[in-house]
């Protein structure tokens, strides 16, 4: 055991594929992802208390489009499948069908960031925006907390794509491919609590 | 027989994410996954849409459907089980299910009270209540 923990401390960075150290960055990035689910929670808690104060303004369920949400949630779920691809080729370290199902990720979930986009925009047009209502504030600030998420990830995507293709399927590459798969499945996660307790929920009540 | 150094690494054997610790499972867990999840989004959708259901009964089911969906995606996407070499990461997914549940239970629980115990403002009141 002791032997082990030091082969750890003493090994270079440059040995990313060591299982070991894998399994702690892994771990590592896991808690991060946690701690986030509880960042999440918190904006879930306002929104749960503040949906029926609307200051006389529209409701969820006059303005929700559920069409829309509805495509939004397959480009994520399927966005989701498709990253889950990309890390069963890097297992099998086929670059070309990793490099491929990589794209249909960044693809899937940038057009699930333009729907959004395009949802807010109408809102705003619409007069709905933040500042509209409590409800509102709580709503834009769940929901686009979340888009951010999606950003973020669809950067980390490019960085992977660009490095996969220069470097191949070094360890830190595989590794980053690997913490990026955790975070994408995660996010996929929230959008589903998103979908059901503000978008569904807000137009059936 | 020394204390080791770093207690986690024995029990975090298991990465979170993978299958066994090395590989990601098999395609035909994605696609099983992909099924069920998709299954379960229409049913959620549709139980919003359709006049079937009184507004509570579809705000149950949506919600049961919405953890149903979740777990459908911890298990075939993030391949968390309940096998005993993954009890790091179940016990830290654990502690986040009870904060988690907390936060969101409890806010609703103090600002219900808060809302119920709070005076009905009326506009014809006279200030004199105040200092």
């Amino acid at each position: 055991m002791n032997q082990r923990v030091m082969d750890i401390r003493l090994a270079p960075a440059s040995l990313g594929g060591n299982p070991e150290r894998r399994g702690m960055t892994g771990f590592g990035f896991y808690l991060y992802l946690l701690s986030d689910c509880i960042v999440f929670a918190t904006l879930f808690a306002a929104f749960a208390v503040l949906h029926r104060s609307v200051a006389d303004g529209p409701s969820g369920a006059q303005l929700f489009d559920l069409r829309n949400a509805f495509v939004e949630t397959a480009c994520l779920l399927t966005s989701s499948v498709t990253c889950g691809m990309a890390m069963l080729a890097s297992d099998r370290r086929h670059l070309r069908s990793a490099l491929a199902v990589l794209a249909v990720t960044f693809l899937l979930g940038f057009a699930f960031l333009g729907l959004e986009m395009t949802e807010f925009a109408r809102m705003v047009s619409e007069g709905a925006g933040p500042s509209r209502s409590a409800f509102l504030s709580a709503f834009f600030t769940l929901v686009s907390t979340h888009g951010l998420h999606v950003a973020a990830g669809l950067a980390w995507l490019v960085v992977i794509f660009v490095q996969l293709r220069q470097k191949g399927f070094s360890d830190g590459v595989v590794r980053r491919m690997f913490c990026f798969s955790l975070f994408w499945h995660v996010i996929d996660v929230v959008w589903i609590a998103v979908f059901s307790f503000v978008y569904l929920i807000g137009s059936a009540s | 027989m020394t204390q080791p150094l770093i207690a986690p690494i024995e029990t975090a054997r298991v990465t979170p994410g993978t299958h066994d610790g090395q590989g990601h499972g098999s395609l035909r867990g994605y696609l099983v996954g992909y099924l069920v999840a998709t299954l379960l989004t229409i049913a959620s959708f549709f139980a919003a849409g359709t006049n079937v259901l009184t507004p509570s009964s579809a705000i149950a089911a949506i919600t049961v459907l919405a953890i149903a969906q979740m777990l459908v995606h911890l298990i075939f996407f993030l391949h968390i089980s309940t096998s005993p070499n993954q009890r790091t990461n179940i016990l830290a997914f654990a502690l986040t299910a009870i904060i988690v549940s907390m936060i969101v239970a409890g806010s609703l629980w103090i600002m219900s009270h808060l809302h119920s115990n709070m005076m009905p403002v009326d506009p014809q009141m006279p200030m004199q209540m105040q200092p």
